[in-house]
Formats: C-alpha cells, structure tokens, sequence
C-alpha cells in the first residue's frame, strides 16, 4: 500500500475533509457511532503515515492471499466474441485474476486492511454483514487469522440459498446470525450490523465489505481494494507497453470496480464501465442503483438508491447474491454524475450465459458477479476495433454459484 | 414561548410520549398520549431501514408501512392533531431518507404548515447539518439533538451549535427499547449536559416503568418513553387508546411525585 499522490485537478482527490464526494459519501450515522467514525478516520490517517502498517498489508497480501494476482489475456474468449463482431472489430479481452486469491474473491484484500487497523485500535471483537457470505468468509478468514471472535450477520433468506458458505464461516470459528427483519437479505443484515455496533461500541471493529457506509469507510475501502488496480496497471504496462483502452467491473456496492478504475481515473484515455446488475430486467425487478434510482440516504452514506417517492427503500434483486443491495458506493454516484465512468446494466440471463461462456473458452468458472462484467465485455468486444484492449475484473470464481447457476439451468445436482 | 419551552416551564419535568405514525389507529392513540398526561409527543416517522430501533418499533415501522403510511399521511395526522390541541408540542421522529428526499426546504415547509414544532432525525449528525438543520431554523422548526454515551466534553459543543428545542440524551449506547442505563450513570450525564447547556435535557432510551420514569425525573427536565408504548400498541391493535393512556397516566403521576418528594 503507498499514498495516494494529491495533485490538483485529479479525479483521485475525493472525497473532501468530511467525506464527501461531490454531493455524495458523508456521515449520516447515529450520533452513538459519530464518535467511533471520528476515531476511525483518525486512526485510519495515521496508519496512511505509518511504513509499518503498509509493510504488513503488503506482506500479507503476498504471502497469505497471494498477491500480485496474474494479468490473463482471453485468447480463446477473444476469438469466440469475434466470430460474431462485424469486420475488423473484436478487442482484445483481458481479465485481472482477483478470482485466484485465497478465498476466492477480492473481498480478502480489504479484509485484511480493516482488521489491522482494527487491531492498531485495540478492538477485540469483530462484526461484519454478508450477502452471499464472500464477505463473510473472508472476514471469518481474517478473523482466524489474527485469533479475534467474528460474529457476521446474514438475512435468514441468504443463509437458506448460501449453505455452503455458511458452513465455511462455521469452521472458520465465525457465529452466523440469523437476520429475520426486512426481507431478511444484505440490507437487513447491515442494518442489524450497524445495530450490534452501536450497542457495543467499546469493543467491537465493524469490517464493512464494500466501498461504501458512513466516512472514512469507502475511502479506506477504496485504498485497500486499489491494489488490484496498481497491479493491473503495471502489469499492462510490463506485458504490452500500454494501457488498456477499456476497464470493466460490475457493481453491488462496487468495491471490486473502484479498485479497479481508482489508479486509472487519472489515464484521460482509459475508458471505465461499471456493470449493475439488471436483474429480471430494468422495469421489474432488478439491483441497478443509478439506473433506476436516485440520491438519497442510507446506510451512512448518500447515494443513489433504489427507493419510492417517499424515501422508503425498496428490495433489490439479482440472481447474483453479492450484487442483490439497493444503493451504492458513494464514489460510484459521483463519477456517474462527472461522467469519468459510464454505467450500464446487466440481466440475469445475460450473466447466466456470459457464465457458461467463460466456463467453455477459458476453462474458468466465475462468479456470477464479475459473469455480469464479462456479459459486458462481450457486447463492448464487438464494437470495438481489433487491436483495442478491454480489462475487466475477475473479481470472484464460481464454486458459491454453482448450485444457483444449476437451478438456473433447470439441472439438479 | 414556544409550545416546548412551554412545556419544559411546567412545575414538574415533562413526559415525552412516542408512537410511531400508522401504526394503530393513530389520531385515537396521540389523543389517549395527551389525555393520560404527556406533555411532548413525539410522532415516529416509519422508515423501511429504522437501524437505530430496536424490534418493538422495528415491528412497528413495519406494519404503519404495510398499512400504505405516507409522508402525507404523517403531515395530515399532525394538521388535525394540532387543531384538536393548540397547545401540545408535536415532535417529529425518524431518519433522514424520508425527511430529506423532496430537499429539506420542502420537509420544513410542510411541518411548519402542520404545525409541528420540532424535528429529531436519527442519522444527521451534527456533521451533516447543512442537509436538514438550516432549512429548519429558517422555518422556526426547533433541531432536537441527541447525546448519547460516547459524546464526550470535547465533542458536545459541536452537538450543542445549532441545537434547540430540548437536548435529548440517549442514556444507553444501543437500540430503542431493550437496556436500561443505571440510574447513576443517567445522574452524572445529566449533570454534564447542564453544565454545558441551558436547554432541557430529556432523557430516553429502555424507560419502561413508573418507577424508572421517577427517578429520572428527579434530576432530567424530561422522560422519553417510546417502546413501551408501542408495544402496548401492538398488543391492543386498533383498540389501544385506552391501555395507552392509562399507562401513561402512571407514569405521569409517577413523574410528577417525583419532584415532590
């Protein structure tokens, strides 16, 4: 991990001293909590000026999750999108591995970040809410690591259709529980986050998954997740003597993506595009925050939210658990609205059948998040010319998905 | 005077009563809070993601919100509670989605046209007050803030700037409705905040008893009590007016003995 450079004029700047991004980010969190943001980012700024503590994440990054993660270049998944481009077009597909890390996903590299800072605060007891459970085992994960009590909260719903990753959290000595209020999915497993950590804010770290909640969260989420894209960056540059022409990553809060596009933003002719997840379509349901929502408040932070008139959340869905949340990073809201990055949406069955198109040309099964990223990749491929590079993030593999994906498919397993 | 600092001028401390909006047949309801002796109300706006409440006004945002609780709804029901009584203050309580959707000048618009007299919103921390707070004071809506255990001396000036109404001291740091502070801990805090502030201090959070509500009104200008009053909602359903406000007549007495003694 090193400092990220301010200079004027960049679009690595954000957020500003109270956390905002443009209008977005902040810190709408109890006044119970205020406190503990306040010592956080406190906290948070003087491991930025300590060597030591970048020394340690780097070092575990290397030698625990197994980083720097490989730079591939989908020969294979190349040819296949180009058999059916027009003359002359069929960019080049490459995909930054994250899906190798230990764990499976790249939700182990903030995972890390967060709990040596939580351990530079003295807290002894850990607290994190999961969807699909990547987060919940790769906090459990860290939490054995490091000998610390891990209590994840995961809506009673997830735990039904995520056995797998509940039983993994089990023998990794985490306590899974059960959220029954709301729809019993990530919103309401946050929300009961949030309520554990008020109620015992002496002792308790909250590792919050993605690049979003109350300041300084999707800032440091953010820089930890970043190594993805300094790796990929220099890889490119080590490899072919270029950048990439386009980044993709899809988006749930958007951690995987931000980490991705954050080194980047500054490469004026590097193009980024965030994939949200469209669900059964953008007029029913669906998870795509900025296409079918609008700014508000939740969860710590402002961003777009799916949500009525009234300011009452509504339900997201996604056949992908790790994208099913109803807003956003705050970041995200804010290089929608500069247009740095473009956005644009993903169905269900579209990142079923980009799923099955990785498995069979690259010997790859991912998960169904970044299967949305690809779904993108390859209808961008097709427009774009021959000797043009697109990027995108493998940011988890497929074995959590696999009994979805068959119950998709019509299979039984 | 305002209707608040009318009611906080009583010779006893005053009774904050909460109940959550559409929850219940509601106009009965504020009308049983002022007969069995509340002095403030407090009015809950429901919130899909109420992540400061414990389950009996979880429960309760709920079911107002599958009834089809609108925030028009809300500003109806404080419209005829304020003609029914001019005098009682009506507080409104709840998160900052559903306050700040339509911008906070339209939020402060209609609560003065409502005749509500203040505004308590969980997650707008001082931090955060550009979102709500001006357009408030601009429409002589009084910014009800909260202290809660862990805002110590350095920090509570910044809670106190732009403060009025009441300052409300969460006496546990937790949800609504499940712990309750020890009385020795709600005295210490209390005489901090005095020290620091010449508004009210109204003290909530786990009050459920006569004898809870008494001994805090020995040494607070005012007891919140919201849970239990939402329960008792629960339990008697469309029915409730009456077993709320007889349970608040017992606190009230117990609160106005308090001082007595």
């Amino acid at each position: 991990m090193t400092i990220t450079e301010r200079t004027p004029n960049s679009f690595r700047n954000q957020p500003d001293e109270r956390g905002h991004f443009g209008q977005f980010g902040g810190r709408y969190v109890a006044e119970t909590l205020m406190p503990l943001v306040l010592d956080l980012e406190r906290e948070y700024r003087a491991a930025q000026q300590d060597p030591a503590f970048a020394a340690q994440f780097d070092d575990l990054l290397e030698h625990y999750v197994g980083r720097p993660s490989p730079l591939y270049y989908a020969e294979r998944l190349t040819e296949e999108v180009r058999k059916n481009a027009p003359a002359g077009k069929g960019a080049q597909i490459w995909f930054k591995r994250d899906e190798l890390n230990h764990t499976g996903a790249h939700k182990i590299n903030n995972c890390i970040g967060q709990i040596l800072l939580a351990i530079r605060m003295g807290k002894t007891r850990i607290i994190a809410e999961t969807g699909a459970g990547q987060h919940g085992v790769a906090t459990a994960t860290v939490c054995a690591r490091f000998g610390l009590p891990c209590f994840i909260y995961m809506g009673a719903k997830d735990i039904e259709r995520q056995q797998p990753n509940v039983f993994r959290m089990r023998l990794l000595g985490a306590e899974v529980i059960p959220v029954t209020s709301g729809a019993g999915t990530l919103k309401d497993a946050m929300n009961e986050g949030l309520r554990d950590w008020v109620a015992n804010v002496h002792d308790t770290f909250y590792i919050i998954g993605t690049a979003a909640g109350p300041h300084p969260y999707p800032e440091l989420v953010r820089d930890f997740q970043s190594v993805i894209g300094k790796e990929a960056r220099a890889q490119m540059l080590s490899r072919i003597n270029r950048l990439p022409d386009l980044l993709v990553a899809a988006i749930g809060g958007g951690s995987n993506a931000i980490g991705l596009f954050h080194p980047f933003l500054d490469d004026k002719d590097v193009a980024m595009l965030g994939i949200e997840a469209a669900g059964h379509g953008l007029n029913a349901e669906h998870a795509a925050s900025l296409a079918g929502g609008r700014p508000g408040v939740l969860h710590g932070n402002k961003t777009y939210l799916l949500q009525d008139d009234d300011g009452q959340i509504a339900e997201a869905h996604s056949i992908s658990a790790g994208l099913d949340y109803p807003g956003i990073g705050p970041e995200h809201s804010w290089l929608k609205e500069i247009g740095r990055v473009r956005y644009d949406s993903v169905t269900d069955t579209e990142a079923l059948a980009a799923f099955q198109l990785l498995c069979r040309t690259e010997g790859i099964i991912p998960a169904l998040e970044p299967a949305h990223a690809i779904a993108a990749v390859e209808r961008e491929a097709k427009k774009m010319d021959r000797d043009q590079i697109i990027l995108a993030n493998l940011c988890g593999r497929g074995d959590k998905d696999i009994f979805t994906v068959a119950e998709a498919l019509g299979t039984t397993i | 005077m305002t209707r608040l600092s009318a009611a906080f001028s009583k010779p006893h401390p005053a009774l904050v009563a909460f109940i959550t909006a559409g929850d219940g047949d509601t106009a009965a309801n504020l009308d049983a809070l002022v007969a069995g002796g509340a002095d403030v109300i407090e009015l809950g706006m429901p919130f899909t993601d109420p992540m400061a409440d414990g389950p009996a006004i979880q429960e309760a945002n709920i079911r107002s919100l599958n009834a089809g609780t609108k925030t028009a709804d809300i500003f109806a029901l404080a419209s005829t509670f304020r003609k029914r009584h001019p005098d009682t203050p009506l507080v409104l309580m709840g998160y900052a989605n559903p306050m700040t959707i339509r911008g906070g000048d339209w939020f402060a618009s209609e609560c003065n046209k409502a005749g509500v007299d203040g505004v308590i919103c969980v997650d707008i921390p001082p931090e955060e007050d550009p979102e709500l707070g001006p357009a408030l004071r601009n429409a002589g809506i009084d910014l009800i803030r909260l202290a809660t255990p862990t805002t110590d001396a350095a920090r509570l000036p910044t809670v106190l700037n732009g403060a009025s109404g009441f300052l409300y001291y969460v006496s546990v740091a937790g949800i609504t409705g499940l712990q309750v502070a020890a009385q020795t801990s709600i005295d210490e805090a209390v005489a901090r905040l005095k020290a620091h502030t010449d508004l009210p201090i109204a003290v909530g959070f786990g009050v459920r008893t006569p004898e809870q509500a008494a001994n805090i009104a020995r040494v607070a200008d005012g007891v919140v009590v919201g849970s239990a009053i939402v329960e008792i909602v629960a339990q008697h359903g469309a029915n409730a007016a009456g077993p709320v406000r007889d349970y608040v007549a017992s606190l009230k007495q117990a609160i106005v003995a308090a001082r007595k003694v």
